[in-house]
Order: C-alpha cells, then structure tokens, then sequence
C-alpha cells in the first residue's frame, strides 16, 4: 500500500483528537502541557504533509521549523510557571489550583 | 530582490526600535545593580522614538513589506498608536505602583518584557502571513504569561499565570491546526494568496469552514470573546494590575486588528458588494458575519450579567471588558467601512476609560490594598478627585451622554442600524442597560454609603493626580468634541490589498 496525504492527514487528525482529549481530562498541569504538544505537533504533520505531497514549495516545512522552535519556547516558560506553582501551592493538580473565584 | 528589503527595513524602523530597546534593557538591567527606576525611564525613551518613527511612517500608502508578510498601512498605523499610548502609560502607572515595589527582585525585566510584549502587539497589527500572524500572537502571548505572574511571590498572580498559559497555549494550538488546514486548502499562506485562490472556486468549503473557526479560537481568545473568555476573570483578577490594564486594552486591540485584517482580505469577495460605498460581503456559501454576530452576543451579555455578581472591582472590571470586546465586535460583524470605522473610535475612547478605571483602582489598592467593592464605601467623603474621576470612567464605560463612551457606543449602533442588523441593536443598548446596574453599584458605595468611622482622607501625589487628568479630561471632552477622532479613524481603515 502506498503512504499518501490521506494517511497523514488521518495521523494528524487522531494526533490532534489525542491531544485535546489530553487537555480536556487530564488534571496534572504537566499531562496538559503534553497535550499541547500534540496539538502542535499535529499541525506540523499537517503542514509537512501538505507541503510534500500537494507539490507546494517549501513554506510548509519552513512554517514546521518555526514551529518547533516556538513549541520549545512556549514549554520552556509554561514549566517555568509549573515550577513556580509547584512551589507555592505544593501540586501541580489544576483542579486544586483556584484561589480565584469561580 | 534587494530593493525590496531595503524598502520593507526602511518601514519597519518602530519594531527595530523595540527591539533594539528590548535588548538594552536586558543589558542595562545585567549592569545596574541599584534598585531604581532607570530601567523605567530608558524604557520610556525607547517608547519615545518608536513613537517619532511611527509618525515618520507613510499614513497615506499602503505598502506591503518583506515579500507580503507585513503590511504597514493607515489601520496598522492607527492601532500601533493605541498600543504604543497604552504601553506608555502603564509605564507610568508601574512606576506609582506599590504592588510591584514590594517585589524583592529589581523590575529590569519587566520593563524589558513590557517592551517585547508592545513589539509583539505591533507585528500582530500588520501581519499579513499566517505564519507571521500565529508568530506575533505567541509573542505577545509568551511575554504576557511571564508578565501576568511576574509578582511570583503573591499566589493569585502565580494561579493567573497558570491559567493564562494552558487557555492560551490550546487556543494558539487551535489555531495553528486551523491555519495548517488552510495551507493545505489554499496552498499559501499570505492572506491575498489565500484570497485568489479561495476566489477561484473549487475548494470543500466545509474544510474552509472548520479552518476558519479553529483560526477565529486564536483571535477569540486574544479579544476574551466567549466562549473562549474563560482565563479573563481569573488573569484579570490575578496579575498584577498594571499587567491587567494593557491585556484589556492593547492585547485586545491587536487581536482585533488582526482578527478585521485576516477577514476582510482573504475572506473578501471583491465581486459582491460594493466596495466604493464601503461595504463589502465575504466569500460565498458561508455566513461568517452571522458567526460573529453570535458571538457577539454571547460575549456582551455574558460579560454583562456575570459582572452582576461581582465584589472584587478588578474582576468586574474583567466582565466589563468582556463585555466591551462584544461592543466592538458588533462593529465587524456589519462588514462596512462605517463598522470598522466605529470599532477604531470605539478603542480611542475605550483606551481613555478603561486604562482610567483601572488606574483608579490601582491607586485605591495601593493605599486601602485590596480592590474589593467594600472597600470603596465612603470613598467619596476620603479622597472626592479619585472618586469623582472614577465616576466619569464608569458612567463612560456604560455610554451615558456627555462621556465619550457614548460617542464609540453611538457609532457603533448606527453602523449596525444602517446595515440594518436591528435586532443587534437592540440586543446591544439593552446590554448597556444591564452594564449600568453594576457601575452604579460602585458609585452607591462611594458616595451614599458611609466611610468606616476610623477611616482617613486619602491623598495623592501631584504626578499621580496629573496622570489621572491625562485620562479624566479627554473621556469628557471626546464626548462633546469628537469631529477630529471621527475623521481620523474614517481616515485609517485603508488596508494594503483591499480598495
């Protein structure tokens, strides 16, 4: 069988359905954080994907560079937020974490 | 190819600016040890000749930079000038601030985030590349979760900040999926690529569709449009409110600049409509406009009736904002001339009222230190300039007659009744309605409830009364003098690649 767009616009979709289930479950602020990733991720299968089979130039693997390097970034600060958290209210259980009112 | 990127540096000297004043500060925040507010002041100076190149830039031509990414036109110029303002004058509120002033750390970085956020706020105003776009959001995102939890030591700011990077983080996601769809459907990702080929049919619409709403989750959540409001409350609550006042003014105005710009260029349809009367309709086979105008909806009244319920100023204050992000969305959803016209007056006005009210809490807190409505009971009696100032905002921000709150309502609403949406209209002053039942609860406690007995008058400092003026006088004289704003804003709604 021959791997074509279809087969990794599937990929994309459960990777992008895996993903917003993660952010929707999950209370750990880390396993969310995960999920996000996904999303990210997903997005970048996309755009790979599009650019090499749909005969496009090369500004889908451009976009999926700058991508990564923002999704390393974005995980950078919001760990660093974990971190803090986790220090404060000594859980990183999001559920737990509201001092501000509903 | 040459000529064009030394043309595109030449026009992109205010975000060089910015910068370049990002990586000072940094510097200079290394080298002084001492804990002043020099880094304050060099941040102002950058502001200050960012400011002198953005009145440089060309208002009248459009002109579309480093090979369609960045568009540096009369819209995009205008916002900048609203950002550029608010960052200028939360510089000055942070220097009044005693909340940031308990810190241990020295506010080097803070000034040098406030500086990467307005740069960010400033690519957002003109992007005009998806990539571009999603680029200048995370950006603006990134530098606002940091500065949302920078007083790290309070736990609100440290749950504010939390909250903010996990709504924000999924929505940008969303959005980026969003925008890969529409890459794979259009095979470009300027916004006139986008357009050409979506104009020249053959592409499954309800793929577009999906793009479109996933792309709207990003937008929604910069401009805290329900149902993607949710972090509002809680960040406003948390953050510092220095931090709070530019979210709920700034970040909001970048949203919406990209949120008209990414609609009307590449989802316009130049064959319906009729652009030279200023109306125009967007790509066939979907009512985007009545996707906004269910937001919209959603969004004020949600704003509104929540707000009801609240004791903490500084999150009613999060409602009201929610429920002016649906106030201007009004004016998109008209898809004219007037409507886009009516949302850019409506955040000249808005900056005054809003950036006001919230400096009025700020000084309040930091003389009683807590922002609970209670707290204001006989403030009238304790501090009479505040208190009056205060008053002016909030009947402002509820759009009575002679504040300038009522002019941006008042262009607003006619913008929609001559596109005949009357049914929004209503729908909107009855908000209004609504809105005063929770402003004037404030005012009651200031000035017919009586003061705790032990309580002190309270006074301020002369720069401290001189800001508040800044703000006071121009929300009661844009009410009655306003033929200069109206023209300036009609004048600026040129876009680069829409005629």
């Amino acid at each position: 069988m021959q791997v074509s767009l279809i087969h990794y616009l599937i990929l994309s979709a459960i990777l992008f359905s895996l993903g917003i289930y993660g952010v929707i479950t999950r209370r750990n602020a880390i396993m969310v954080l995960m999920g996000i990733e996904l999303i990210l991720n997903s997005a970048n299968i996309n755009f790979i994907a599009f650019a090499r089979y749909a005969g496009m130039q090369l500004d889908g693997q451009a976009i999926a560079v700058f991508v990564i390097i923002l999704a390393a970034a974005e995980a950078a600060i919001a760990l660093a937020i974990v971190l803090n958290i986790y220090h404060r209210f000594n859980t990183v259980n999001v559920d737990e974490i509201s001092r501000l009112k509903e | 190819m040459l000529e064009q990127i030394i043309h595109s540096v030449n026009l992109l000297k205010p975000e060089t600016t910015l910068a370049i004043t990002f990586c000072v500060l940094l510097v200079v925040d290394l080298i002084v040890k001492k804990r002043g507010s020099e880094t304050a002041w060099l941040a102002l100076i950058g502001l200050a000749i960012t400011g002198f190149f953005l009145m440089q830039e060309p208002a009248a031509g459009t002109n579309s930079i480093f090979f369609n990414m960045f568009a540096v036109d009369a819209f995009s110029i205008f916002f900048k000038f609203i950002i550029l303002a608010s960052t200028v004058m939360i510089v000055l509120f942070s220097l009044q601030s005693n909340e940031l002033k308990t810190k241990r750390r020295a506010l080097g970085e803070y000034y040098a985030l406030l500086i990467s956020l307005t740069l960010g706020m400033f690519l957002m105003t003109g992007a005009s590349n998806l990539l571009m776009m999603y680029l200048s959001l995370e950006l603006t995102s990134i530098s606002s979760y940091i500065l949302a939890g920078y007083t790290k030591d309070a736990d609100d700011s440290s749950e504010a900040s939390l909250k903010y990077v996990i709504y924000g983080a999924v929505s940008s996601g969303l959005m980026l999926y969003g925008i890969s769809i529409l890459y794979g459907l259009t095979g470009a990702i300027d916004i006139y690529g986008i357009n050409k080929t979506l104009m020249m049919g053959d592409v499954n619409m309800v793929a577009v569709v999906i793009a479109g709403i996933l792309i709207v989750a990003g937008f929604g959540y910069k401009i805290s449009a329900a149902p993607f409001h949710f972090w509002t409350p809680d960040v406003y609550e948390g953050a510092p409110i220095t931090i709070t006042a530019l979210l709920s003014v700034a970040s909001k105005a970048a949203g919406f600049a990209m949120m008209i710009r990414f609609f009307k260029v590449s989802f316009l349809d130049p064959t319906v409509g009729n652009l030279s009367f200023g109306s125009w309709a967007l790509f066939r086979g979907f009512e985007w406009n009545q996707i906004l105008a269910m937001i919209s909806v959603l969004t004020m009244t949600l704003g509104n009736l929540v707000a009801i319920w609240q004791d903490n100023l500084k999150r009613l204050l999060a409602y009201s904002s929610i429920a002016h992000a649906g106030y201007m969305l009004l004016g998109v959803v008209v898809l004219s001339n007037e409507g886009v016209a009516a949302v850019l007056i409506y955040f000249v006005v808005y900056f005054f009222m809003n950036l006001g009210a919230f400096y009025t809490v700020m000084l309040v807190a930091n003389k009683t230190g807590s922002e609970d409505i209670k707290e204001y009971k006989g403030l009238g009696y304790r501090s009479p300039l505040v208190s009056v100032a205060l008053t002016v905002f909030l009947l402002s921000l509820t759009g009575v007659p002679p504040t300038a709150g009522f002019v941006g309502k008042l262009y607003i609403f006619a913008a929609l009744i001559n596109a005949k949406w009357f049914w929004l209209a209503i729908a909107g002053a009855l908000n209004s309605v609504v809105s005063l039942y929770y402003y004037v609860r404030v005012l009651r406690n200031m000035f017919l409830r009586p003061a705790d007995p032990s309580a002190q008058p309270i006074s301020f400092s002369v720069p401290q009364i001189v800001i508040l003026l800044i703000l006071v006088i121009p929300t009661i004289l844009l009410g009655l003098y306003f033929g200069p704003l109206v023209e300036y804003a009609q004048a600026s709604i040129s876009m680069f690649g829409v005629h």
